[in-house]
């Protein structure tokens, strides 16, 4: 009868058939079992905007000592970077070390931390208490996202398609990627006012 | 001459269609909406067996009411027959199919190869799609994947038809033409980020998106009314999603335990208080579908009757969407036919000859 089927899905026969102990575990997807308690992850985005401005002054602050990252060596400065920046945005943010942060695109929210991974917005599927599909107790990476990038400045960002992420850049410091793009881009700018200058 | 329909080809119903300006794609379904026609499409309930002939049966009854058809690829997480190799099938019986790409079970490199492929099978629309988390579905142990989302993908399959690259630049001796698709809900938070985010996946490669089941005309017209301001519904079609509720009972379940899809405490009153519940479950989509179509920028509807799929036809012929136009039908060639009618007796007959005979015979 298809009036009754639809209340037995493979699913519920299939959480049937699962083995029955005492130990169940509490969170459904191996993302947020590697979590504690969001209560920080919401007060970055709650203060969105104030982190926004200590973001961009803190890159300018990292642009500045590239000489000394270059000195030293981008590839030996990396150990330690790398470790202050995974606690301190563990901390933050529940950083899930991607490499290729976009946290300033995306409301101060990690999208890491969504269980389908999403860079680009919510799926379909936000429980209308705005809550995950997949981790119940747990509020949508992305709803959370869209109310943090309305209190910051440049929250248009959050339109913006973001690319696939490279999962070769798994593990490695974001922030002295950013600063030596940056570099970079700042050497290209100022060799080709020469050129142009001269020329 | 032989009795053509509009929009198939002369040489072979399993052929693309000819180029037109303007049109990305070879299929039916561009062609039908760029006329400014009222589409509909929807969605072939995938077997859980290898014979073709289920496939075939189960695209049958929609035969004459719909423009394409969805083939899904494992909708909530469920093992299913592929989308690859429905769309295999209903290509080579001349069927217009969506194919269904969701990023839930494979990696990039495996999605562009099935792009690739399948255009190669004369799949003209393809529907990228995130994909139901894995612990929906009848395997909770299965590997998310999740390297692609939708956004990406359509950005993926865009570059491939546009630029004729893969996503790391190497080059396509022949790019697919491709007719692109999305989904949309307009029906779960953040309410407000929703028409921004059908203009990321207009901008991503959006041609074409289709609704999540829409229960709730209101809230439906206010995302309308939203999409329209910002200008979406000219580079975009919009498809509304609709469907038959089987009884107030479904409807409670689907409510409390499908996220995504909202229905209105007065759906499941109108349903319970009905005689025949399945019949005013269905009268109910109808009358859905007679409110959405009025709403300016909808181009279309999408039903999805999941294992009510025979009263598609019906919804689609009452509701009277088509205004006397009938898609593209699978019909027998005439000179086929002719063939057929005056061999056919040697299926039936049982002639076994032997040389013996044949000898006695033969002077």
């Amino acid at each position: 009868m298809p009036e009754t089927t639809p209340a037995i899905t493979q699913a519920t026969l299939v959480k049937k058939a699962a083995p029955k102990s005492d130990y169940k575990p509490a969170d459904v997807s191996p993302q947020r079992r590697v979590q504690r308690s969001f209560a920080v992850r919401l007060w970055s985005i709650r203060h969105s905007r104030l982190l926004e401005w200590f973001y961009s002054r803190f890159a300018d602050m990292f642009l500045l000592l590239h000489p000394l990252w270059k000195g030293i060596g981008y590839g030996r400065v990396e150990g330690p970077i790398k470790f202050v920046e995974k606690r301190v945005k563990g901390f933050m943010f529940d950083c899930r070390m991607c490499g290729q942060c976009v946290l300033s695109s995306t409301g101060m929210s990690c999208p890491m931390n969504c269980p389908k991974q999403l860079r680009n917005g919510p799926c379909g599927g936000v429980r209308a208490n705005g809550n995950c599909e997949v981790e119940p107790d747990m509020p949508c990476v992305w709803v959370k996202a869209w109310e943090g990038s309305r209190n910051m400045v440049h929250g248009d960002k959050i339109l913006d398609v973001q690319k696939p992420v490279d999962q070769s850049l798994r593990e490695t410091s974001a922030w002295l990627r950013v600063t030596a793009q940056a570099a970079a881009a700042r050497e290209a700018a100022s060799n080709a006012a020469k050129t142009g200058a001269s020329g | 001459m032989i009795g053509r329909q509009p929009d198939e080809n002369p040489a072979g119903i399993h052929l693309p269609l000819d180029p037109l300006p303007g049109h990305t794609s070879r299929g039916r379904l561009e062609r039908v909406l760029r006329r400014g026609e009222f589409a509909v499409t929807t969605e072939l309930n995938p077997p859980d067996s290898a014979d073709p002939e289920d496939v075939y049966n189960r695209a049958k009854i929609f035969d004459g009411w719909v423009d394409a058809i969805n083939a899904v690829d494992a909708s909530g997480a469920n093992c299913h027959m592929s989308s690859v190799g429905i769309c295999a099938l209903l290509t080579r019986m001349g069927y217009a199919p969506i194919m269904q790409i969701a990023c839930r079970d494979r990696n990039r490199i495996a999605i562009q190869g099935d792009v690739l492929g399948g255009a190669a099978m004369g799949v003209a629309n393809m529907l990228c799609l995130t994909g139901d988390g894995v612990q929906a579905g009848d395997q909770p142990g299965a590997k998310p994947v999740f390297d692609l989302d939708c956004m990406s993908l359509l950005e993926t399959c865009r570059i491939m038809r546009d630029n004729g690259k893969f996503l790391s630049g190497r080059k396509l001796t022949t790019p697919p033409q491709l007719f692109l698709g999305a989904a949309i809900n307009p029906f779960a938070p953040p309410i407000d980020f929703r028409p921004y985010r059908l203009g990321k996946k207009i901008a991503a490669g959006a041609q074409f998106v289709q609704s999540q089941y829409c229960f709730d005309v209101p809230m439906f017209r206010a995302y309308m009314q939203q999409v329209r301001d910002l200008g979406f519904t000219e580079k975009c079609f919009i498809l509304c999603g609709v469907g038959p509720l089987a009884s107030a009972k479904t409807a409670k379940w689907i409510r409390s335990n499908v996220p995504g899809i909202h229905i209105p405490d007065q759906v499941v009153k109108r349903l319970e208080g009905a005689q025949d519940q399945k019949k005013e479950g269905k009268q109910l989509c109808i009358d859905i579908i007679n409110e959405v179509k009025e709403i300016p920028g909808v181009s279309g509807v999408h039903v999805m009757a999941y294992r009510q799929e025979e009263y598609v036809a019906e919804i689609v012929d009452e509701s009277g969407v088509l205004k006397g136009r009938q898609p593209w039908k699978r019909e027998i060639r005439r000179d086929d036919q002719l063939v057929a009618d005056r061999l056919d007796h040697i299926l039936h007959d049982e002639i076994t000859e032997t040389q013996v005979d044949m000898v006695k015979t033969a002077h």
